[in-house]
């Protein structure tokens, strides 16, 4: 048999029947699990600066200690789940409940600054979207082995900012296309 | 939570990080497609930047365990009575691009009903709902990576992509796989479809092998007398590098 794999196609326009109508999940972390709780709002753009109402974003993260969930272990009963998935509404946002992740090993002895695994499907996207979220102000992020393989006139696309009108709320933009477009990566 | 479960994952040999394969040129679809019409705003237009891979990219949820029920993998027995159009039984196995079952791993699928209209709020096509179907299914691979579903043959349906543009008949299917990376949404087609080449969403693949492994085949085996005819679909996500250890 032919093992290439199998092609990616769009989820199209009505992917909530399938995926996020019986099945989302917005809160990454349950109110057991250790560390900084917070709210992280994105807003999704496409090429013309508006708002994409109908694309999927799942996240995958570590624990505050920066562990990655076991695969042993099942997603949906778990204080600390590690992975979200959530579609856009409306007006092209879409937030998620978790805690802030902690550091990852990276290659060698690099350590990753905080961060979180971003995919992106939607109408118009044939294939997967793949980006990470890190957080604006973290002192680890100038030694990130990821940060500083991305353009230093780029890196900030992939910080997400705090929203100063509530205290532990993030807000990461994402740009499809064109001006301050977001950095992908090829994965 | 024990900082020692890292080493359970599967990823991980002595320490180190086996990444996941790389696709072949050609076998996935670009993000930009203009006769796509949809990917000119939203295909990004920077390249994108290399990302080795990390413990981020090789890990990944197990998710979707509980709460199956037995009527999530027969889309005909999700309502009081029996939804309108063909039976029909799909049944495949999901491999990695190593030849190894993907075990216990959730899929989930989404369609049209038998007239081509989707159970959704933003559906509009002039194509009757049908009470008796919603178009939505999950299951769970079996040990050796074995799935099947009973449902209903989608009807084709007409979409603004273009002038006259109709989407050939076809079932969406998402899987998970062990890793992040290896995440897959993609749709099934059907077998003989005339329609084939004249959608971009398939077109959009640029080898030709690549493309015909969305199209379902009809097979004889799956086929139950008096009953459904059935189609088999074979899914493979990507494996691993091999590594000094596997060789």
């Amino acid at each position: 048999m032919d093992l290439t794999p199998t092609p990616s196609q769009t989820v199209g326009p009505y992917l909530h029947l399938g995926l996020t109508d019986a099945r989302s999940i917005s809160r990454i972390a349950n109110d057991g699990a250790r560390g900084e709780r917070l709210w992280l709002t994105f807003r999704l753009l496409d090429g013309d600066g508006v708002l994409v109402p109908d694309a999927l974003i799942e996240l995958w993260q570590a624990d505050s200690e920066g562990n990655y969930a076991p695969q042993e272990s099942s997603a949906d009963s778990t204080a600390f789940i590690g992975f979200g998935r959530l579609a856009t509404a409306d007006d092209g946002s879409c937030t998620f409940e978790t805690i802030r992740p902690g550091c990852v090993p990276g290659p060698g002895e690099t350590v990753q600054a905080p961060h979180i695994n971003v995919s992106i499907l939607g109408r118009g996207l044939l294939k997967r979207l793949s980006t990470r979220v890190y957080f604006a102000g973290e002192p680890a992020n100038a030694a990130d082995p990821v940060l500083t393989l991305v353009p230093e006139n780029r890196r900030a696309t992939l910080l997400a900012q705090p929203d100063p009108a509530r205290t532990s709320n993030w807000i990461f933009h994402v740009h499809l296309r064109g001006e301050g477009e977001t950095v992908f990566f090829d994965v | 939570m024990p900082s020692s479960r890292l080493q359970d994952n599967s990823s991980m040999l002595s320490g180190t990080i086996v990444p996941i394969r790389r696709h072949e040129p050609g076998t996935q679809p670009d993000y930009l497609y203009p006769a796509y019409r949809a990917t000119r705003l939203r295909a990004p237009s920077q390249p994108l930047i290399f990302l080795p891979h990390t413990l981020s990219e090789v890990t990944g949820p197990v998710f979707g365990h509980s709460g199956i029920h037995p009527h999530d993998q027969d889309l005909t027995l999700q309502h009081a009575g029996e939804p309108l159009g063909e039976r029909i039984i799909v049944r495949g196995r999901v491999l990695d691009g190593d030849g190894h079952a993907v075990s216990n791993s959730l899929i989930e699928i989404w369609q049209a009903n038998a007239a081509g209209r989707y159970s959704h709020r933003k559906d509009d096509h002039p194509a009757p709902l049908d009470p008796n179907f919603s178009g939505t299914g999950r299951t769970l691979t079996d040990n050796d990576g074995f799935y099947s579903f009973v449902t209903i043959k989608p009807g084709a349906y007409p979409w603004r992509n273009h002038d006259n543009a109709w989407r050939p008949a076809h079932i969406h299917f998402s899987l998970f796989g062990p890793a992040f990376v290896t995440r897959l949404i993609t749709q099934m087609y059907f077998p003989g479809d005339p329609l084939f080449a004249y959608d971009p969403i398939l077109q959009s693949i640029p080898d030709e092998r690549a493309r015909q492994r969305l199209v379902s085949r009809f097979d004889m085996e799956t086929t139950k007398p008096e009953w459904a005819l059935g189609y088999r679909f074979d899914i493979v996500l990507r494996g691993r590098e091999s590594t000094p250890f596997e060789k």
